[in-house]
């Protein structure tokens, strides 16, 4: 592998793996991978989804025992699967899914488990002192006595860092740190990171975004199907090259056409919610999506996406406002109305409400339509005609599977999606929900997904486009609107607003009464 | 005497306070094994057994407080088995823990049997005497109430702060409730889940025991069978009620034992005009409706009946 380049910069070495390798079953996640991390140095480890970065990550923190290999910090060998040894050892680690304990406040988060067990009281008000001073020194702007419950995405990472600072960590190790924050977030985030350097620190950072990387690191290592792919310097690479070593191969993204709108399909008027589907509720917002238009909604998890997504759906009654189709007013409004007037859905997790992992490709196949003529006839289910069904999608959408017959959850992410999109475009819906249609899938299959919802809009479908990928919303909606606090921005035409802009709106600037965000 | 007397009475009082204590104890219990993160349904069982090794322990000879301390290590036992199950295992909480209980409850009954087969009529102890504290016990109502309990009464009010104070005020506290909400934090931090969770159930399910032990030697003086009657079951719905702070908890036990005195001696005032059975349905029924008014609203430990296995995808 030319990334192993042990002895090249040995006196600063601060982390080196050593021939790291993890099976899970017949999946080699981990095939002997080495790499050095030096003193004051950030190393980006780049990869697609799937390409092995967070269990690469897990083995270093002892979260996972390697099959084989090893871990060394600061020349001395790391025993495996014990993260108290790697915090000991100065590492610390910011996960992908922040580990904190949300009814708790923050200096607790903090503080947990730097005291011995034993003690009988715990030190709130050294444990105050040194927070304070840690966030000072770093930019990193917290309240100790909030609940975390209660603080943005931004600010828990922000906890989290600190938590690792206040081990006393001389490395720090980034999961997909930017996948949550706003544009505005990840500048003040990079801010920190910079200051961490020149302190001394080292940083692992791990992501799939080829800009961050190139914005952030030294030098970059490219993980591809569990092996080190390429090693680059920062300042002698590119972004072509990166994606190229990233995927192994080019990837050609659907380009898109300009296309006028048709007739409006599905009109949302003064809606407001108050259910319970987690994220803020929906504020009066107005909506129109119309015939051959892909609209996109921007924002940061958590402020209406998902109340906006199953009120399309169906699943959640709006309190007040009218829902129009084609002109028409809905009376009550279920999920088997939505349905009955061709809204496609392609649900936000697949894993928990798209598929039944459990029951076979058929039946999820037909778990919207099986009472339909079609697979039912006088209360008995058409198996032949469902299992026929069911070929299909796996002919059109190329979902591979053992068998129409086997469990779900054995598909891959990328394939489950596939099978949902078979679902959800039978029959050709007039609108389709398409929340979070990318996420966790390979550069391949966000390829596909996109292809295939811009050939659902170019024969006429008006596409609600959901997602936390600013850069998926920007490169496919025809018109981007802006979600913020369960209020939605007016809509702007594609190219209209600068990457910063929506940033700006998304941390909630721009709307009509300023919300304010949390004091720090 | 109408119904309303009742309440002025210093008796009542004395009694509510009596009926409380061991729902206090296995209250406690309880809610230390569910803010880790461990439902505990073995607490009927569990209370069963203290319950028995208390009573045994001062039937065959020996002092009152080796009993207390023998129903506790047979907590300890019970919950550590619990603990085996639930924690390192990962098996069903529910599941695990209704089948402590049968086999507790069980184990007891039998060991009753075999070790004294000649009884008809369950035999006595010696109890628990009240023991008044002085100056505080000649306060009119609260006095004899509060501060002419039994020792073990008043162990029960201490265990309470001691809960509190442990929860929020110590490292341990912040390692079990983290545990609770989320093992992955407490992971990372370098703190084994599975000794916070096992510690936890074995300290509860002591707790649980010791409430079971406080009704064979400070309340009725011997063993018989169902004499638990349901009781730990009440705690787990008093755990809810008091949205799993010691405190609120302590308060729901005090509410659901003055319920129950109340409704003795609101049979007597009707005088059988009602059926007696209407309450004796009283306490559960103005539980069930606590419930619905407190703790529709309670936030539950996020990772409560979640089995943690580490490294698992």
């Amino acid at each position: 592998m030319d990334g192993a380049m042990d002895g090249a910069m040995d006196d600063g070495a601060v982390l080196r793996l050593v021939g790291v390798t993890k099976r899970f079953g017949p999946l080699v996640a981990n095939d002997s991978v080495s790499f050095t991390l030096n003193k004051g140095e950030v190393i980006a480890l780049l990869g697609e989804n799937g390409a092995g970065k967070t269990t690469l990550m897990n083995i270093l923190f002892g979260h996972y025992l390697a099959d084989e290999g090893h871990v060394e910090a600061f020349g001395h060998r790391l025993p495996p699967g014990e993260p108290r040894a790697a915090l000991a050892a100065g590492i610390g680690m910011v996960h992908q899914h922040f580990t904190l304990a949300d009814s708790m406040s923050v200096l607790e988060n903090i503080a947990l488990g730097t005291q011995s067990l034993w003690s009988l009281r715990f030190d709130r008000r050294r444990a105050l002192a040194r927070i304070t001073t840690l966030s000072r020194d770093f930019g990193l702007e917290v309240h100790p006595n909030a609940q975390v419950s209660d603080l943005s995405v931004g600010e828990r990472q922000r906890v989290e860092i600190l938590k690792a600072l206040y081990r006393d960590a001389r490395v720090l190790i980034l999961d997909e740190p930017t996948a949550v924050l706003t544009p505005l977030e990840t500048e003040a985030l990079f801010r920190t990171l910079k200051k961490l350097v020149a302190k001394g620190l080292s940083i692992l950072f791990i992501s799939h975004k080829l800009n961050e990387v190139l914005a952030v690191s030294d030098r970059v290592l490219v993980l591809r199907s569990g092996k080190i792919a390429g090693e680059r310097a920062t300042s002698a690479t590119n972004r072509s090259e990166l994606a190229a070593l990233m995927v192994g191969d080019t990837v050609t993204e659907p380009t898109v056409t300009d296309h006028a709108p048709g007739e409006t399909v599905i009109e949302l008027v003064g809606i407001r919610t108050t259910g319970r589907v987690g994220g803020a509720p929906l504020d009066t917002i107005d909506l129109t999506l119309r015939e051959g238009e892909i609209t996109g909604l921007a924002g940061v998890s958590g402020n209406g996406q998902a109340a906006l997504a199953a009120l399309l759906a169906g699943t959640l009654r709006p309190d007040s406002g009218t829902i129009r189709i084609r002109g028409e007013e809905m009376g009550e409004w279920t999920a088997r109305t939505a349905l009955a007037h061709r809204i496609g859905r392609i649900p936000e997790d697949r894993h928990t409400i798209g598929m039944i992992g459990d029951m076979n490709v058929i039946e999820n196949a037909i778990s919207e339509s099986y009472r339909s003529p079609r697979f039912s006839h006088r209360g008995l289910l058409d198996w032949k005609g469902a299992e026929d069904f069911a070929r299909a999608i796996i002919r059109d959408y190329d979902v591979k599977c053992p068998s129409p017959r086997a469990p779900v959850r054995l598909l891959s992410g990328g394939n489950m999606q596939k099978l949902i999109l078979g679902r959800a475009f039978d029959g050709a819906p007039h609108v389709i929900l398409a929340s979070q249609p990318t996420r966790g899938l390979d550069v391949g299959a966000v390829a596909y997904v996109h292809a295939k919802l811009l050939e659902a809009r170019n024969r006429g479908a008006a596409i609600l486009l959901i997602s936390e990928d600013l850069d998926e919303v920007l490169a496919l909606s025809d018109r981007i609107l802006v979600i913020s606090k369960g209020r939605l921005s007016p809509p702007s035409a594609r190219g209209a607003l600068t990457v910063r802009e929506i940033g700006e709106r998304m941390a909630g600037h721009g709307f009509q009464e300023e919300g304010g965000i949390h004091a720090a | 005497m109408d119904a309303i007397d009742i309440l002025l009475t210093g008796s009542f009082w004395v009694a509510v306070i009596r009926i409380a204590s061991p729902l206090i104890f296995a209250t406690m219990g309880e809610l230390i094994c569910e803010r880790a993160g461990v439902l505990n349904l073995g607490i009927e069982g569990i209370m069963t057994v203290g319950a028995f090794t208390g009573w045994l322990t001062v039937y065959l000879g020996g002092d009152l407080w080796l009993g207390v301390a023998i129903a506790a290590l047979a907590g300890v036992a019970f919950g550590l088995l619990h603990g085996l199950l639930t924690v390192p295992l990962g098996l069903s909480q529910h599941v695990t823990g209704i089948g402590i209980t049968l086999l507790a409850t069980s184990l007891t009954y039998f060991t009753y049997r075999v070790a004294l087969p000649e009884v008809t009529s369950p035999p006595k102890i010696e109890p628990f005497q009240p023991f008044p504290l002085p100056g505080l016990s000649g306060i009119p109502i609260v006095g004899p109430a509060l501060f002419n309990q039994t020792p073990l009464t008043y162990l029960a009010f201490v265990l309470v702060a001691v809960v509190a104070w442990i929860l929020t005020r110590t490292p341990v506290g912040i390692a079990l409730r983290a545990v609770g909400e989320n093992p992955a934090a407490v992971e990372a931090q370098g703190i084994s889940v599975t000794a916070v969770r096992m510690g936890a159930v074995a300290v509860g399910s002591a707790c649980m025991a010791v409430g079971g032990a406080f009704l064979t030697m400070s309340a009725f003086n011997s063993f018989f069978f169902e004499m638990i009657n349901g009781r730990g079951w009440v705690c787990i719905a008093l755990v809810v009620f008091g949205s799993w702070r010691p405190g609120k908890a302590l308060l729901g036990a005090v509410l659901f034992a003055a319920f129950d005195a109340y409704q003795v001696r609101l049979q007597q005032v009707t005088g059988g005009a009602i059926p007696y059975q209407v309450f004796l349905m009283l306490p559960y029924v103005l539980s069930i409706l606590a419930l619905i008014v407190v703790a529709r609203r309670a936030s539950y430990p996020k990772a409560l009946m979640a089995p943690y296995q580490k490294g698992e995808r």
